[in-house]
């Protein structure tokens, strides 16, 4: 592979790992204070990708009728608060309904609840808006640079930085805040977090909160990247994001976004060489091997009840 | 009274651990729970601390307001009454100073933590050398200090106290004791409940006996101690 090649599929595999890489902190975070696989976390980030597509249509449509004229940036930017905003609350939602109750249950039960509220998110998305695509609408103008003979969209260049200072927002605030400590806190012994004066709940839906808001940030970033938009686009892309979160760590957030960047270049780079209906066979298949050498991922403990935050 | 209970009654599974226990605790007071390992004293707290539910009929007041109608973090919180559970229980990943930090979780007094902080590292100097090492690093000794400490951030009200002797060496736990009665002389109250029932009588002003989930005996500590069933059963003849 010659430099330029190498350097253009590394931008792709930036970019893609960015998506795996926000998805996967939900997973990991959800994980690490809960004991819980959030199975219904691929669809959120479809759905933070559709209330980014409304949002941002909205706007955008405010702007061209010359009701509120807004530059391409600023839509960009109120899109991404205003959608992770609203997301967030989903999660919390999802929290509230189907985990909550169910918190004294085996983690089987949790773990069924979970699919089951996606196939709900996924089909209530379909009876609601039908099963077209949807259009995600050109915020920004999309324009390329050329560095030497390597060709980049500017909106590449804009997923992979926000997205990598979304992830340093998180880490700050986890390792800065009192509810990030309590976040740390309730991942290392969450049976007596009570008796500090913290309420469980709370930092349980904060915590869906957050890792639901990242998610509608990917969607977001996806749909900026890959216009278009259809119920079930959360499935294989959450799988995966899973994948990353296990990769890395269960309960390692630090571990989830490097997985996550991981499986973006291992994904990328077997397609550059090998043919690409053989993608996710052969690079799912050296993930398989990494985890039967490390089966605790990178950042993981062996059988530990210690999380790590 | 500052503290009432009555008729408390716990279960595990179909499996009870008190039988209905009646206790008091007065303002200022320390008072101790002794019995053998498995007699309910760890519940009696979590039960205060609404960690463990209580099956109907329990009455538990705290100034005349009705404990049962506080979540755990509440009880903390809103009305004061701070628990250091058995075993110190620390967050291991957190500094010495974050696991005090977290402990002020409800204060929005940035001042009021500052000198409660103050308080408690003028108490355990041993923790404001620590105070940026993880829990986890720390020597029992040092972690059980940590544990109060950390009580001692959340209010300084009341305090529950689980065993605090627990694997220290003799020395360490008078150390201890004598750190828990100046607290104590700062206006908190104390509720002990203790395996090494010697300790606890000498320490506390009245005590109560738990028995396979009853309270068998009570009275003044220095009573219990020269009784002879207890001297024969608790103090090692």
């Amino acid at each position: 592979m010659s430099l330029n090649a190498f350097l253009q599929n590394l931008a792709n595999a930036l970019q893609w790992g960015s998506f795996y890489a926000l998805i996967a902190l939900g997973y990991s975070m959800v994980y690490g204070i809960l004991m819980l696989f959030n199975f219904a976390h691929g669809d959120i980030f479809m759905v933070g990708a559709y209330i980014g597509l409304f949002v941002s249509t909205s706007l955008v449509t405010l702007s061209a009728t010359g009701i509120l004229p807004m530059a391409g940036w600023l839509i960009l930017v109120l899109t991404i608060f205003i959608s992770m905003f609203l997301t967030s609350f989903v999660g919390m939602a999802v929290e509230r309904v189907a985990y909550r109750p169910l918190r004294a249950a085996p983690r089987a039960s949790a773990a069924i609840t979970g699919l089951m509220v996606g196939i709900i998110l996924e089909t209530g998305n379909l009876a609601l808006l039908g099963a077209q695509r949807r259009k995600f609408p050109e915020i920004i103008a999309q324009s390329t640079f050329h560095i030497g003979q390597v060709v980049v969209t500017n909106t590449k260049i804009l997923i992979i930085i926000l997205s990598i200072l979304l992830m340093i927002a998180l880490h700050q605030f986890i390792r800065r805040t009192r509810w990030g400590m309590a976040m740390r806190a309730m991942a290392y012994d969450f049976v007596v977090v009570p008796l500090m004066g913290v309420s469980i709940n709370r930092i349980a839906a904060m915590t869906f909160a957050i890792g639901s808001a990242l998610a509608a940030a990917a969607g977001i970033f996806f749909g900026i990247a890959y216009p278009v938009l259809e119920p079930y686009m959360g499935l294989l892309i959450g799988w995966k994001a899973f994948v990353a979160a296990i990769l890395g760590g269960r309960g390692s957030i630090v571990g989830a976004a490097l997985a996550g960047f991981l499986l973006g270049f291992i994904e990328i780079f077997v397609a550059a060489i090998f043919p690409s209906t053989l993608r996710d066979l052969i690079a799912y298949s050296i993930i398989l091997i990494i985890l039967t050498i490390r089966p605790h991922g990178f950042f993981g403990e062996a059988y530990s009840a210690r999380l790590r935050l | 009274m500052l503290l009432s209970v009555e008729s408390l009654k716990v279960s595990y599974g179909g499996i009870r651990a008190l039988h209905g226990i009646d206790f008091e605790v007065d303002e200022g007071e320390i008072v101790c729970i002794i019995g053998a390992n498995g007699a309910g004293k760890s519940t009696t707290l979590k039960a205060l601390s609404r960690l463990v539910p209580v099956e109907d009929g329990a009455k538990m007041t705290y100034r005349g307001e009705d404990l049962l109608k506080y979540p755990p973090e509440k009880v903390v919180s809103e009305l004061g009454i701070t628990h250091v559970p058995e075993g110190r229980r620390l967050f291991g990943n957190l500094t010495v100073k974050e696991n005090l930090r977290l402990a002020a979780f409800a204060q929005k007094d940035p001042k009021k933590i500052e000198q409660d902080m103050e308080f408690v590292f003028s108490l355990f100097p041993r923790l404001a050398e620590r105070r940026n090492q993880k829990a986890e690093t720390l020597s029992g000794g040092e972690q059980q200090m940590c544990a109060v400490g950390r009580a001692l951030m959340s209010g300084r009200k009341m305090m529950l106290l689980d065993e605090p002797s627990m694997g220290l060496a003799p020395l360490l736990m008078k150390t201890m004791f004598e750190k828990l009665k100046e607290i104590n002389r700062e206006g908190t109250t104390i509720l002990l409940v203790e395996q090494n029932a010697r300790m606890a009588l000498q320490f506390s002003k009245r005590g109560y006996l738990l028995q396979n989930g009853e309270i068998i005996m009570h009275g003044k500590s220095e009573d219990l101690i020269a009784n002879p069933e207890v001297k024969k059963t608790y103090l090692g003849g």
